[in-house]
């Protein structure tokens, strides 16, 4: 009954404060904000002092297991429908901001609803709202099992759950209401900042208290790699966050940093945020999900260790490639293209472990398509870890930077790698975290592969094709030497490809719907009647590399 | 290192550790990563030594080849520079009679304002010079003030109502109804005469009286004929070009308090070499007309004013 008391008396406290700051705002982005954080507020007062049993009506609608099993995986199954959710969202703001970009019409002359701010949107729901539910989700899952042990602090991994589906609340909203610090992939403003910067701290104290409490010995090399994540997403986001709020009870501040050592920092950041949020932490859930799914052992244990330091130790520096030819001091950019090459094979130690751990089991990526999301994903993350180290030299980059090949590397690394490695997980976790004999359906995996897969194809290799032609006719001259085109020349030549590219967003946002029906009714305990995917005979004793085999 | 075992799949010997059921094979590293990973470190040293790479107190190292980013730009503009230098010096002293006489020099004045057009005038003129609302189509052979080389250089260097500009081209057209020159009904009267001329009305009683009001009041500057004068800016009403728009309503409109636009006089902001380009360019686009050089030959038949049709 105290903690009852306790509980609702933080709630009254929170639902308080954030009154006081609705009456007191400076501007009325920061009042609507606060009166979402007063409504969080007022659904926990309310569901701590209820007699109605909320958890018990959530795990009915949930189908949460009747026996919890072993380990704590409530806010995983939250995890895994929150991923699912905030995927669709996001993949649905990038096809329509695909389209806007081919008919500028869809921006509706609507200040809410304008590239400019739909466009955080979409890179924010994908990475941190899907991508960081399913880091979050996974990480819970996968640190309990190769820790043995049960997840340290429940409450405080309840409250990194929903702590964080506010954070994305509020920095969506944020967007929409054109609340932002303007600085790419960081732009929710400072008292969001410290919110996640809670949020963060609590998360790596479950995930710290988990591997501290562990029964194993050994330190499993996927949870170094989500150590590595938590760790530096947290230096990265304090030290580019370091803001003067104008009013603490206003929505705009202004960063400590300026100039060029501003843009220096947001880009340390930047591209961090792509080494050790989309690079470190879901190689963390190919380490696990991977050898689990293909039932094999990790391909080399000592290329895991020196691919894991080397990629922490180089990724750190390779930031001011992004800033090539601009006002940073040259022997910045020099260091930044050098550490970005050097990066190339640490990379590719990952893909290598990644698929060849398959040896022994290749027929699998003909028999399981969840396997075959795995391959792809890494296929595609070999892809854009080749491509980022090539584009960050600079006579590549001098064509390359400001175009949409930027955009289409981006992509090929976020819906080829990021993408399908979170749906193979995905599609691994649900039956066995509702306790299902089996998905739903696996053919259906099988058509969400091929439509994600087509997507992909026609997205990057679009976004190639208009990234080049732009760099090409920005630098053609005549032969008198003057410029031949001008910017809006470029604009309507890049327009068939912005077709072609939101075809492919279509294709992979189509996929991903067949996802939906497949968790939700797999969910609901439905099995779908259809033939096994199987189908060629498999001689086991066969498939195997030729190795010397000692006289007998 | 308790659970070692041989892999039968491939061969080889597991680490000994599981981690829910996941083992660890001890292949080695791949040799070819190996030495592709040395090759990329050394390529790293190498491009440090060459380039300017390490922070030092003061400054950063320089590199052996003495390679800066803003040595490169300079050169490359020197370059560029240089390649012109003799074009432009010759373009310079052209005037810009000589330049159309002469068709290498012409052409590539043409390049170059083509070149300059992009950056300086297409916000207003659009990419292809086809122009919008209230601003001019300079593609068509429809000229307000003169589309000549010598008077397309003139609008260029001078402008159009371009305050402090003594020599820029001005011409204000009186607010009729705003200021109470003309009643609504004339204005209304006057408007269907206006759009009659170009047989987007028919003629009737009011087209009648518009006639009148319009040999009253408009003639000095549109002519007797409203094909316009150019030395109003005063545009030819009888074909189917309208700067603000050829409507009914628009054309009210512009009767009742008319919209003037602004050209800035270019000779503050580019150099004159650049402006006898960008003359050449407009003039090239397709509807530049001769000038008179009566003085120099005038015995040459010229095409002062083609004929409209």
């Amino acid at each position: 009954m105290e903690s009852v008391v306790a509980r609702a008396g933080w709630w009254l406290a929170a639902l308080f404060i954030a009154i006081m700051a609705v009456a007191a705002a400076a501007d009325s982005g920061f009042a609507i904000h606060m009166s979402i954080v007063a409504l969080a507020a007022f659904i926990g007062l309310w569901v701590s002092l209820s007699k109605t049993d909320y958890g018990a009506i959530a795990r009915g609608i949930l189908r949460t297991p009747a026996d919890p099993g072993k380990y704590d995986d409530d806010p995983i199954r939250w995890g895994v429908i929150a991923t699912v959710f905030w995927g669709m969202a996001g993949f649905l703001a990038g096809l329509f901001i695909a389209l806007q970009l081919a008919f500028p019409a869809l921006n509706l002359g609507l200040e809410w609803t304008s590239f400019g701010r739909l466009r955080p949107l979409h890179t924010s729901a994908v990475i941190f709202a899907f991508g960081g539910n399913a880091l979050i989700a996974t990480s819970f899952y996968v640190v309990q099992r190769t820790c043995r042990a049960k997840l340290a602090f429940p409450g405080l991994a309840r409250f990194v759950f929903w702590g964080y589906q506010l954070f994305i609340v509020l920095a969506a909203t944020g967007y929409l209401l054109g609340i932002t610090q303007s600085k790419e992939y960081a732009e929710p403003e400072w008292y969001i900042d410290w919110w996640l910067t809670i949020v963060w701290v609590a998360y790596l104290a479950v995930f710290v208290g988990t591997i501290v409490k562990r029964t194993e010995p050994h330190i499993y090399v996927a949870n170094w790699f989500y150590l590595s994540f938590i760790i530096t997403v947290a230096m990265l986001h304090l030290v580019n966050n370091v803001d003067v709020p104008v009013s603490i009870v206003g929505s705009k501040s202004y960063p400590l940093w300026a100039g060029v050592q501003g843009a220096l920092v947001q880009w340390w950041y930047g591209h961090n945020a792509v080494g050790f949020f989309l690079t470190a932490g879901f190689l963390a859930m190919m380490y696990y999900f991977v050898p689990k799914q293909a039932e094999r052992p990790i391909y080399s244990y000592r290329l895991s260790i020196i691919h894991f330091w080397a990629l922490i130790f180089l990724y750190i520096w390779a930031g001011p490639h992004h800033l090539h030819y601009t006002a940073l001091p040259d022997w910045a950019q020099t260091l930044g293209m050098v550490f970005s090459i050097m990066l190339w094979m640490p990379s590719w130690g990952g893909m290598i472990n990644g698929l060849m751990t398959l040896n022994g089991a290749w027929d699998k990526v003909r028999t399981d398509p969840i396997i075959r999301m795995m391959v792809l994903s890494l296929a595609f993350y070999g892809m854009s870890t080749f491509e980022g180290p090539m584009m960050s030299i600079k006579s590549v980059n001098s064509l390359s930077h400001y175009t949409d090949w930027t955009i289409g590397h981006v992509h090929s690394g976020a819906l080829g790698w990021n993408g399908m490695i979170t749906f193979s997980a995905v599609y691994f976790l649900a039956p066995r975290l509702w306790k299902r004999e089996r998905l739903y359906s696996l053919r259906m995996v099988n058509w969400h592969f091929w439509l994600a897969t087509i997507g992909i194809v026609f997205y990057a290799s679009s976004m190639w094709v208009a990234g080049i032609t732009q760099g090409l006719m920005w630098r053609e001259y005549g032969a008198d030497g003057y410029l031949v085109n001008t910017f809006a020349d470029t604009v309507a030549a890049l327009h068939p490809m912005y077709l072609l590219r939101a075809t492919g967003g279509l294709l992979y946002l189509a996929g991903a719907v067949l996802l939906v029906i497949n968790i939700w009714r797999t969910i609901l305990g439905h099995e779908r009647e259809e033939e096994p995917m199987t189908s060629a005979s498999y001689d086991e004793a066969a498939d195997r590399p030729i190795v010397s085999v000692p006289a007998e | 290192m308790a659970n070692r075992r041989i892999d039968e799949a491939t061969g080889v010997e597991t680490v000994g550790h599981e981690w829910d059921g996941i083992e660890e094979l001890n292949n080695p590293l791949p040799r070819w990563w190996v030495w592709t990973f040395y090759a990329c470190i050394v390529f790293a040293i190498g491009y440090c030594i060459a380039y300017p790479a390490w922070p030092l107190i003061s400054k950063g190292t320089e590199g052996v080849l003495g390679w800066t980013s803003r040595g490169q730009l300079a050169t490359e503009i020197e370059k560029a520079d240089e390649a012109k230098a003799a074009l432009l010096a010759s373009l310079d002293k052209a005037s810009i009679e000589q330049i159309a006489s002469d068709p290498e020099l012409l052409r590539s004045a043409v390049a170059g304002g083509n070149a300059a057009f992009k950056v300086n005038c297409v916000q207003c003129h659009g990419s292809g010079a086809a122009g919008s609302r209230g601003y001019p189509n300079l593609a068509d052979d429809d000229w307000l003030w003169g589309g000549s080389l010598p008077e397309i250089q003139q609008t260029i260097l001078n402008g159009i109502r371009h305050p402090g500009d003594d020599r820029t081209r001005v011409s204000e057209m009186s607010a009729f109804g705003r200021d109470g020159l003309l009643s609504a009904a004339e204005i209304r009267d006057v408007t269907g005469y206006v759009l009659s001329l170009s047989g987007q009305e028919q003629p009737s009683a009011s087209t009648q009286r518009g006639a009148e009001i319009f040999a009253a009041n408009c003639v000095t500057c549109h002519g007797a004929d409203a094909k316009g004068l150019r030395q109003f800016g005063a545009p030819d009403l009888t074909d189917a070009i309208w700067l603000y728009g050829g409507t009914r309503a628009d054309i009210e409109s512009q009767v009742n308090a008319p919209q003037h636009g602004v050209m800035p006089a270019w000779s503050e902001r580019l150099d004159p070499v650049t402006i006898k380009m960008l003359a050449a360019y407009v003039h090239s686009l397709g509807g530049g007309e001769d000038f008179v050089e009566v003085a120099e030959n005038p015995a040459v038949e010229v095409d002062e004013q083609p004929a409209t049709n």
